[in-house]
């Protein structure tokens, strides 16, 4: 026994994999028990917002990059180069981490005491909060370029006008999240130019993208009546009054792709932020929630 | 942020050399991250840091190694906060960090676009400041991509010696 290794026995534990897990150390394995995105943050409601409308305003922002990076995600051993694959990758990464921080932030909001997983994986479709645009299944790279366009030109000119935010959270949470969408933008229009500009076949496809994701823009700038109060308290920006912004990034966008915006209405329902979502939301959030419904409170 | 030695404290000094789990040629300090570091007695400290980017993946790994630096130095009650404002940039990046990255073969960011009134604008057109190659110094170096291994870099390559190299991109 003179051999055996120097190990304190009631320091032992039973097999080396455990040994990597002592005392829930994250640097040694990977898994369940992320940090609170707000841990140490001043989340006290600023005073005369209403906590309900802040945390439903804060899964709306949220469920919209949480559904995005998936749609997202799915382009993950799919994408056309390596290059593109990091770059969607790192899209959606930066997306999820926004999404964290803001399911967090209604989850403080409401006084629910929620937290981000409980949010992201255990509310029923009609729950979420999302635009379509972010549900619209995965079409081809000029769709995702397309797409992306879209969403990142929107998304951008609303947390801009959200860093003057009365609640302080949510202005920090976007003037990070303006400096990430910046160069999402800019990934997705220098992409779209050079498939607008490129071959007839890259045009084609590029266009045919615009003019599937086209139809899922007046949605963007339609406000929710929850929207609409917290627009009117200084907490929220007022989606209509994005458009003149959105409009002429994509004019520019497009006129340098040698496109042209493809006919639509141009006013439509807030569909998704009340609830009412397609068959594609089902779908994805089967595959998102699978593992965290199939095993409530897992550990590993 | 804490940015002179004599400003720490014991706690603070032993927070700022904790090294970056992605970057571990750059301390914490080095990285600018590291905004407070405040000891309260009894053994407790109180870190507060500030993340890089908001999917950070690393930031569970750096807490993790903050408390287990700080634990080893003496302290049995550590507790980590988030400041969110101002975000993070790398124009917090010191002289000492930049040094560091340069002499590990990455390119350091230059100085963030100072950002303009109005509406952010598109930038359509070729990045408008090129690095200078990290091994040879040249400056006729091209993008590759935007995007590398970590959130903070992109990828390059040098015209003159053909070698590739990373940048740490300016946000």
């Amino acid at each position: 026994m003179s051999d055996t290794p120097a190990v304190h026995p009631d320091a032992a534990p039973g097999n080396a994999y455990e040994a990597l897990n002592e005392a829930d150390d994250p640097r040694w394995a990977f898994g369940t028990g992320f940090t609170d995105p707000l841990a140490g943050v001043d989340t006290s409601l600023p005073p005369g917002v209403d906590g309900a409308d802040l945390a439903a305003y804060c899964l709306m922002l949220g469920d919209d990059a949480l559904i995005m990076s998936h749609r997202l995600q799915e382009w993950c051993t799919h994408a056309p180069e390596l290059e593109e694959e990091v770059a969607l990758a790192n899209i959606a990464l930066d997306l999820l981490g926004q999404a964290r921080l803001l399911l967090a932030r209604a989850g403080t909001a409401d006084g629910t005491g929620r937290d981000e997983d409980a949010l992201a994986f255990l509310r029923d479709p009609g729950e979420f909060r999302n635009v379509r645009l972010a549900e619209a299944p995965n079409g081809d790279f000029g769709h995702a370029m397309a797409r992306l366009l879209v969403f990142a030109t929107w998304r951008l000119a609303l947390l801009d006008r959200l860093t003057a935010s009365r609640d302080p959270v949510l202005a920090a949470v976007a003037a990070k999240g303006v400096k990430e969408l910046a160069y999402h933008r800019d990934y997705a229009a220098g992409w779209v130019v050079r498939l607008g500009d490129g071959t007839a076949y890259s045009r084609e496809r590029v266009y045919e993208g615009l003019s599937a994701v086209w139809p899922l823009v007046p949605e963007l700038f339609a406000a929710d009546p929850v929207e609409s109060r917290l627009a009117d308290a200084g907490v929220a920006a007022d989606p209509a009054a994005l458009r003149a912004e959105f409009d002429a990034v994509l004019d520019q966008v497009l006129a340098a792709a040698t496109l042209t915006r493809p006919p639509v209405p141009s006013e439509g329902p807030a569909l998704g932020r009340g609830g009412a979502h397609t068959e594609a939301l089902t779908v994805l959030l089967e595959e998102l929630q699978s593992v965290a419904r199939a095993h409530p409170g897992a550990r590993w | 942020m804490v940015s002179r030695a004599r400003e720490r404290g014991r706690a603070g000094e032993v927070a700022a050399a904790v090294a970056d789990p992605e970057l571990p040629m750059l301390t914490l300090a080095d990285l600018g991250i590291l905004r407070e570091v405040t000891e309260t007695g009894d053994g407790r400290v109180v870190v507060t840091i500030t993340p890089t980017y908001s999917g950070c993946p690393a930031m569970d790994a750096i807490r993790a190694d903050l408390s287990a630096a700080l634990r080893a130095a003496g302290y049995a009650d550590v507790e980590i906060r988030t400041a969110l404002t101002p975000p993070w940039t790398t124009d917090w990046i010191g002289e000492a960090g930049r040094r560091k990255l340069a002499a590990a073969g990455i390119s350091p960011p230059g100085p963030a676009a100072p950002r303009a009134p109005g509406p952010v604008p598109v930038a359509l057109g070729p990045v408008r400041r090129r690095p200078a190659c990290p091994n040879c110094g040249s400056g006729e170096t091209g993008e590759i991509s935007r995007f590398g291994a970590t959130a903070c870099r992109s990828l390059w390559r040098c015209q003159a010696c053909h070698e590739p190299f990373e940048h740490v991109k300016e946000i």
